[in-house]
């Protein structure tokens, strides 16, 4: 592998990686702040008001975040990778285009309303900032898988005179159906992390023994949602995103599943190592039959193996695609049964007093990151050797004219930057923990 | 159809500079104008609840460029590389110092946040008016539409200049100035008391400076492009353009003095608004001169996008803009008015800035 593309690959995989640790969180609070507000507004509790801006304080922390890692993205394709965006730019400049017209003006006008206009605002306009941020928040997110979609499954271009591509069809490429079923699959994994973020501060309350009114709020809305959440992500999102990846990209479902062979009657590994040299899995534990039947409904379908595939189009680190997959979807299975339990002991009125889930629950927060983390590798590392599905391979995009040691430059700037980020974010979150819910109620709010 | 998006983007980096530009001018008068944490409080609340947005229209003004030049884009993007990676990485820092200061009330964390806001707020004004200077001088594409500009070289004219030479320097001490005397209009509108008076004595004493330096900027284009008199001589109705600068560049100095904050800001506005709007009557079509040559330019049609693309965009981007004027009148309305010289210190500290401009707006 050429250094420069190696650099210009990690420089992305780099920022983009910890960029979405931000927006994950903030697209996922959203809406379960505006259910905290909506039982406000319904019940006329001030514990909802407050346990709201409770988290409206640590989402403005986490929004900062977002934006200041989020503006490198959009240079980025200019700066690190300008033949795919002389080539593509025809295309997804459009989606981009959007996300700013659309989204960011939006976003940014309301969260200051939101964040410091509850004294100027009536409760029901404070509620409408809120819905406005979310709204933002959601249709940025749209714009960006609908710009990764066309490049997983490119739709409504055509091929100009000069070999770059032009957008032809505007509502082919918004209804790209890879961008709906991904982008239903994304977003219900934000919320996923929102919801586990609220439990397991929640259970920390409890367990702490302080703030334990608010404790119970965060876990009976973070429980509810997290249950609703992790099963829309299995099915049908992540059942249907699945069943479009054996359509559209029969290989990478193949890498994916480490299925060297074609078989019929393929089996699900659930545990085993990949030997790319021996083509086999070490120490299997596997579902017999079972990737068949979810692939095509039929015990017995055949499912192609990388053999079917010229090597050339083979994702290029098949055991890093093949853990980012299992990563995800084992830890997803485990999610719903966490809520599951969360759920049942809620309905019979022992989870707050359950010390032992209440453990599992403040533990479990790092994990939903992992997973959409995971999540997304799965995807980008999936359409390899290719940049634009089919079109652009990823070695023929980056900028030519960057060297090496100029993006690793930015690259270990990044790095350090990113570094001081993360201890003001963590050091900040933290002390608003600390701090809890009810503070401001005491300063005279 | 390529004109049309060459009017929008200009005109989306004009509201850009306008917007932002009277937040970074606060920032760089920051330090020195303010005097204890009552009036830095001012400052940063007069910012406070605008400056993301104002910075959003960077990011939609690059979005939209992608969208309607994308050889542009992939051309000027890559070959900036170096300073865009530092604008980037002083706007990372700008951002959190304004929004993660008032985190702690602890003078020693305020203190190195509000360097790290007002340090950057002026890098960036002379990164922005260097940025500027290169697109007017020119860069040293090659035949594939593509360059790559060290930081600097040897600080001369010539087919491979880095991107600091005399000239861009110039443009980026231009930019300062300006973005100075801008910023300190604004602080001088929003507020009241000592800071204010302070702000208004920035303006009136660095107005000679600008004026000096727009004259010496002039010049110096005129030497480094000759080239760009063609359009002014081809459509002398440009001439207008200077003459706005000049007339608004005297009302500044002239409204000041009356005390009249908001017809000085307003003519701060138009200045900035002719300073750019004359670069880019001189430069178009050509949207990156090179200076390898002329057959190397990149002109708004080797760059736009495909025609259909451009025809859809039209319909969503006048869609977008209309919601987002909307939004910005209604948080400037709610904005608007005096910061008081006065702030309390109630509440959490995470949101008492702006919890004041509200109670005390109107």
């Amino acid at each position: 592998m050429d250094s420069a593309l190696l650099v210009h690959r990690l420089h992305f995989a780099f920022t983009v990686t910890f960029h979405y640790l931000f927006p994950q969180l903030t697209m996922g609070l959203a809406p379960l702040i505006v259910i905290l507000k909506t039982l406000a507004l319904r019940r006329n509790e001030e514990v909802y008001n407050q346990a709201a801006r409770f988290w409206a304080r640590i989402f403005g922390i986490n929004f900062v975040m977002g934006v200041v890692t989020g503006i490198p993205m959009e240079f980025q394709f200019g700066t690190n990778w300008s033949h795919f965006s002389r080539f593509a730019g025809g295309v997804i400049g459009q989606t981009l285009g959007m996300e700013g017209m659309f989204a960011f003006f939006l976003e940014s006008a309301f969260l200051g309303l939101f964040l410091y206009g509850e004294k100027r605002l009536s409760p029901r306009a404070h509620w409408w900032s809120a819905v406005a941020v979310w709204l933002g928040s959601w249709r940025s997110g749209f714009f960006i898988v609908a710009t990764d979609a066309w490049m997983q499954n490119p739709v409504g271009y055509e091929k100009s005179a000069d070999g770059s591509v032009q957008l032809s069809s505007f509502w082919e490429l918004v209804l790209n159906p890879w961008a709906w079923w991904q982008y239903a699959h994304n977003m219900s994994g934000a919320v996923i992390t929102g919801a586990f973020v609220m439990v397991s501060v929640g259970a920390f309350y409890l367990l702490w023994g302080k703030y334990e009114e608010y404790g119970r709020v965060f876990l009976r809305v973070g429980v509810m949602a997290g249950l609703v959440f992790t099963i829309l992500q299995l099915f049908p999102t992540g059942d249907g995103q699945g069943r479009l990846l054996a359509r559209q990209q029969p290989v990478t479902l193949a890498a994916m599943e480490a299925l060297y062979e074609s078989t019929p009657g393929a089996p699900l590994i659930l545990i085993g190592q990949p030997d790319t040299a021996q083509r086999k899995i070490d120490n299997p534990l596997v579902l017999p039959k079972m990737l068949s039947f979810l692939t095509y409904r039929r015990w017995e379908a055949e499912v192609k193996g990388l053999n079917a595939f010229p090597p050339d189009t083979w994702p290029e680190n098949i055991p890093l695609l093949y853990f980012s997959y299992h990563i995800m979807v084992g830890l997803g299975t485990i999610f719903i049964a966490v809520m599951l339990l969360a759920a049942f002991l809620l309905w019979r009125g022992t989870l707050f007093e359950s010390r032992w889930m209440l453990w599992v629950l403040l533990l479990s927060l790092p994990f939903p990151y992992i997973a959409n983390t995971a999540g997304w590798m799965t995807a980008e590392i999936g359409r390899q050797p290719w940049l634009v599905y089919g079109l652009m391979r990823t070695a023929e995009g980056y900028s030519k004219m960057v060297s090496a040691g100029n993006g690793l430059f930015t690259l270990l700037g990044f790095m350090g930057m990113y570094t001081v980020l993360s201890i003001l974010f963590l050091f900040l979150v933290r002390r608003e923990i600390e701090i809890g819910p009810a503070v401001e109620a005491a300063a005279g709010h | 159809m390529p004109t049309v998006w060459f009017i929008i983007v200009s005109v989306m980096i004009a509201a850009y500079v306008v917007l932002d530009g009277f937040d970074l001018g606060a920032g760089i008068i920051y330090l020195f104008a303010a005097r204890g944490t009552q009036e830095r409080r001012s400052i940063l609340q007069a910012i406070g609840p605008v400056w993301d947005g104002n910075e959003v229209w960077l990011l939609a003004a690059g979005g939209t460029l992608y969208f309607a030049y994308p050889q542009l884009y992939a051309s000027a993007f890559s070959g900036f590389y170096l300073p865009l990676m530092i604008v980037l990485w002083l706007l990372m820092l700008r951002g959190i110092g304004i929004e993660l200061r008032s985190q702690i009330g602890n003078p020693v964390w305020q203190g190195f946040f509000d360097t790290i806001f007002s340090l950057s707020s002026a890098l960036l004004a002379i990164f922005f008016g260097a940025a500027l200077g290169n697109v007017i001088r020119g860069v040293p594409l090659g035949a594939d539409g593509y360059f790559f500009e060290p930081l600097w070289t040897n600080f001369q004219l010539g087919p491979h200049p880095g991107i600091l030479d005399w000239y861009t320097v110039i443009a980026g001490v231009v930019a300062l100035v300006t973005l100075t005397a801008h910023g300190s209009l604004y602080v001088a509108l929003k507020t009241e008391g000592g800071l204010q008076e302070r702000a208004q004595r920035v303006a009136i004493r660095i107005w000679p400076v600008q004026l000096a330096l727009t004259l010496i900027s002039l010049v110096a284009t005129w030497f480094v492009r000759p080239s760009i008199k063609e359009n002014y001589l081809a459509y002398p109705i440009g001439f207008f353009i200077p003459v706005v600068v000049f007339v608004s560049l005297g009302m500044m100095l002239v409204q000041i003095r009356k005390g009249k904050e908001l017809s000085a800001f307003l003519a701060s506005c138009v200045y900035i608004t002719g300073m750019l709007v004359g670069a880019v009557f001189a430069l178009y079509p050509v949207v990156l001169p090179a200076s390898t040559g002329e057959a190397y330019n990149l002109t708004i049609s080797n760059t736009a996008a495909g025609h259909h693309g451009l025809s859809v965009g039209l319909i969503w981007w006048s869609l977008g803009m209309i919601l987002t004027l909307g939004y910005f009148f209604f948080v400037y309305r709610m904005f608007r008015g005096k910061v008081p010289a006065n702030g309390g210190s109630y509440g959490h500290p995470d949101t008492e800035e702006a919890k004041n401009v509200f109670s005390h707006a109107r």
